[in-house]
């Protein structure tokens, strides 16, 4: 019983997402579809912007908004004493523990949302707001590598949340901060592109563009050959930065944290 | 005591709570004026781009915008009783103690925890019909304001009428499901642009089913003075708010029925 309701949890979860997604499409569809001018001043197509919004939908978890639950319930109970005593780094168990949390609510969610939008919708007659396949085989594969990049850079993120979960002991006020900003930045409220000309460079290279965006941009063949190697690097950049910052805060705040008995 | 006394109190008492942690209750305050305005980035960098949709101007569409945070943050503040019902109330067996008490059981929910800090999405979207205003040179005369007014209270009815069918709901799992966000959550969503951007089948499903329609858009084109690109009369925008007391009324008498059902848990 309570499995099941667990899984209707994470349907609910689910239909709350194509929903989203649905309206999205529908707006996009009436903004392009507004005048000839208006497909000229986009730097993406119509049929780009719907797969950019299905590909967001089914990515959402990579979304770092919120602390390990597991990891804050440790600090909570003292388990976290344990952790401190195992003769491995405490950082790179919790990375290693919070890319699987992330990873094991990924895969399914981007499944079921790849089986809704890229199989359903073409077969319910809604061809033209459906996921399309990657521009080519090599922009598939970037998109691939570079997703578990952003998986990486994802948990790297997780990692400073838990830490500063961890310093503040309750992890809602920060969530609160974090999430509005993940959200745009991400690319994941509106395809970065869309945003104004001027802002794009900034844009792209602040750390968030690594989760979501650039590996759409993959996908989409726009960024090719050199350019893809550098999209690639960037999240690299970003991973390595917040992977040593996320140590470094982490041992800081083990050294000062008290556990008390139990 | 009056129900309606009874209702002031405890909404007095639960704000009272609240307002013992200041701090806590601006700051919690502040994070859902941020995080609920983060949609407006959307609309703006779109109207930015492209210019207009469909012969809608970013102002007007800020109407719809504004008109359906405001309803849905009154409706979410007086409806958080029937949003935990079942992780609250049916599960710890606390229901079994409101039921007990000869008053009305819809207003001793609506009055258990009327949050201060919906009061962010409020104000946000006040500012946003401030902005509509300026934007798309609304004239408020009185005709105008009254219907805004019935048109908000059309509105939270209807909210709060979802919220009603997801705490019925919870008779059945005895948990609080998320699915009703669908229709809170996306419902404020898709009101937040004009129905006629939408395809035909989810316009039908705005409208006669779930009728935000009746409450935003046509009140929203009546203000505006705009005629509806659909065809629909302009005097529809007048009465339609009245379907979301229909709804209200409709989801007290699904209540009723998950009411003679339930059995506690024992707990």
């Amino acid at each position: 019983m309570q499995m099941l309701q667990y899984r209707t949890a994470a349907l609910a979860g689910f239909a709350t997402q194509c929903w989203w997604g649905g309206i999205k499409v529908m707006v996009f569809a009436a903004f392009y579809g507004g005048s000839a001018v208006a497909g000229a001043a986009s730097p993406m197509s119509l049929a780009q912007a719907i797969t950019y919004t299905w590909l967001a939908q089914g990515l959402l978890v990579l979304l770092p908004w919120l602390a390990d639950p597991e990891v804050a319930q440790a600090v909570r109970t003292g388990a976290v004493a344990y952790d401190r005593l195992r003769p491995v780094d405490a950082y790179v168990l919790w990375f290693a523990r919070s890319a699987g949390w992330i990873a094991a609510r990924l895969l399914p969610r981007a499944a079921l949302m790849a089986a809704f939008a890229a199989v359903a919708l073409p077969l319910a007659g809604l061809g033209e707001w459906a996921w399309q396949l990657p521009a080519s085989a090599a922009a598939g594969m970037a998109f691939l590598l570079s997703a578990g990049l952003a998986l990486l850079l994802s948990t790297a993120m997780v990692m400073l949340l838990n830490v500063a979960a961890t310093a503040a002991l309750n992890e809602r006020g920060i969530s609160a901060v974090v999430t509005p900003v993940v959200i745009v930045f991400s690319g994941n409220l509106l395809p970065l592109a869309l945003l104004p000309d001027g802002w794009q460079t900034a844009l792209l290279v602040q750390p968030l563009a690594g989760l979501f965006d650039i590996p759409a941009r993959l996908y989409f063949g726009q960024l090719s050959g050199w350019h893809a190697l550098v999209g690639l690097g960037l999240q690299c950049f970003w991973i390595g930065l917040l992977a040593a910052s996320g140590h470094l805060a982490m041992g800081r705040t083990m050294r000062s944290l008290q556990v008390q008995g139990g | 005591m009056g129900s309606l006394a009874l209702f002031f109190r405890l909404m007095a008492a639960s704000i009272g709570g609240q307002a013992r942690y200041p701090a806590s209750a601006l700051l919690l305050t502040l994070g859902q004026f941020l995080g609920t305005g983060i949609e407006l980035v959307a609309v703006w960098a779109l109207f930015h781009r492209f210019g207009e949709v469909q012969g809608w101007a970013i102002g007007e569409v800020a109407l719809f915008y504004g008109l359906v945070n405001c309803m849905f943050a009154i409706a979410d503040a007086l409806g958080r009783g029937f949003d935990v019902l079942g992780t609250e109330f049916l599960r710890t067996g606390t229901f079994d103690r409101l039921l007990l008490r000869p008053r009305p059981l819809a207003l001793q929910l609506m009055g258990h925890d009327v949050r201060i800090s919906r009061l962010g999405r409020l104000l946000q979207g006040v500012s946003v019909l401030a902005f509509a205003t300026v934007q798309a040179h609304i004239a408020w005369t009185p005709g105008a304001v009254v219907l805004a007014l019935f048109a908000l209270a059309g509105g939270i009815a209807l909210f709060l009428g979802i919220l009603v069918l997801q705490g019925t709901l919870s008779f059945w799992t005895v948990e609080s499901l998320e699915i009703a966000n669908v229709l809170t959550y996306g419902g404020v969503q898709a009101a937040q642009y004009p129905l006629a951007l939408y395809a035909q089948w989810f316009r039908r499903v705005l409208t006669f089913i779930v009728p935000l329609a009746c409450v935003a858009y046509y009140p929203a084109l009546a203000i505006l003075g705009k005629p509806d690109p659909l065809g629909a009369p302009a005097w529809l925008g007048m009465v339609s708010p009245l379907a979301g007391f229909a709804f209200l009324a409709a989801a007290f008498g699904a209540w009723r029925l998950g009411l003679r059902r339930y059995a506690s848990t024992g707990s």
